[in-house]
C-alpha cells in the first residue's frame, strides 16, 4: 500500500505530488486530515462521530490518504486502529507546487517596461 | 514533465547591460519594477529584501556579484512557511547583443526533499500542519 515509504530508493517526487493532490481534491478527506491533525490520532469510529461523514466513507478515505502516505495506522486489532498524520508527502508537493507557482515573467516584463520608461524620461 | 529543480528564462531587453545591471542590483532599480520597496548591500553575503503593498516581503542573501554579468541571490521558497529553513538560488547573467542586452533568469534548488531534521520538526507539530495543509488547500482550491 505504501511501498515507496518503506524502500530506501529515493521516492518519486512528482508522484508524490500527484497522489497528494488527488488525496486532497475532496472536500471529506481534508475535513478528515484536519480532524487528525488538530485532535491527534484517532480511529475511524472516532472521527465518524466528530465529522458529519459515515465511518464506512472515512475508512475509504483512510485507505486512500494511507496510499498517498498522509496518514499512518498505528499498530492495533482491527476497529481499534488509531490513524495519525504524516506530513512529508505534503512538502513535496508543496515545492511541486512552488517551482509551478513562481512567477519570472511578470517581473521581466516589468523590468523591460521600467527601462523603456527610464530611457525616454532621461535622454 | 519531471519534478521541476529550476526555472529558466531569457528576454532580450533594448538597453545596454550597464542599465539592467543598475535596475537589478540597486535599491532605486529593484524597487522600481520588482518590490515596491527595496534594499540590498551588494557584496557576497550581504543581505536585501523588497516588499508590496500587499504586506508581502522577501528577504534575500547576495551569493554573487560580477559586475555588469552576474547576480546571484538565494531567497525563501514561495509558499513555505516563514520559518521553512530551505532556500532557492536565483542567478542573473547578463550578456551584451547587439546595443541591447539577453538576460538570462535561472531559479533552481526546487527540488530540496526534506530531511530526516526537517520531518522531526514537523511531526507532532500540529500548527505546522495546520498551516501547510490550509496553503495547499488554498492553492487546491485556486487552480
Amino acid at each position: 500500500m505504501t511501498s515507496w515509504l518503506a524502500t530506501s530508493a529515493p521516492p518519486d517526487a512528482e508522484a508524490i505530488a500527484e497522489r497528494v493532490f488527488t488525496a486532497l481534491a475532496d472536500p471529506s478527506r481534508r475535513a478528515i486530515l484536519a480532524a487528525l491533525a488538530s485532535g491527534g490520532p484517532a480511529t475511524a469510529t472516532d472521527l465518524a462521530g466528530r465529522l458529519p461523514i459515515t465511518r464506512q466513507a472515512i475508512t475509504k478515505h483512510l485507505a486512500l490518504l494511507a496510499g498517498a502516505g498522509l496518514v499512518t495506522a498505528e499498530p492495533g486489532e482491527r476497529r481499534r486502529v488509531r490513524y495519525r498524520v504524516r506530513s512529508a508527502p505534503m512538502q513535496v508537493a508543496q515545492q511541486f507546487l512552488a517551482a509551478l507557482a513562481r512567477d519570472w515573467d511578470g517581473p521581466l516584463d516589468a523590468l523591460k517596461d521600467h527601462l523603456d520608461r527610464h530611457a525616454r524620461g532621461s535622454p | 514533465m519531471g519534478f521541476p529543480d529550476r526555472i529558466e528564462r531569457t528576454v532580450e531587453i533594448a538597453h545596454p547591460p550597464a542599465k539592467v545591471w543598475a535596475a537589478l542590483t540597486t535599491a532605486e532599480g529593484l524597487s522600481a519594477w520588482f518590490g515596491q520597496e527595496a534594499a540590498i548591500d551588494l557584496r557576497p553575503g550581504g543581505s536585501a529584501w523588497m516588499k508590496w503593498d500587499s504586506g508581502h516581503t522577501a528577504d534575500m542573501r547576495v551569493e554573487r556579484v560580477e559586475e555588469p554579468t552576474v547576480l546571484g541571490f538565494t531567497w525563501r521558497i514561495f509558499g513555505l512557511p516563514e520559518d521553512d529553513p530551505r532556500r532557492t538560488y536565483v542567478e542573473f547573467t547578463l550578456e551584451p547583443a547587439g546595443a541591447g542586452t539577453r538576460l538570462t533568469v535561472i531559479e533552481s534548488g526546487f527540488a530540496q526533499l526534506p530531511e530526516d531534521v526537517y520531518r522531526t520538526a514537523y511531526d507532532g507539530n500540529a500548527d505546522g500542519w495546520r498551516k501547510e495543509l490550509d496553503e495547499l488547500a488554498g492553492y487546491l482550491g485556486a487552480a
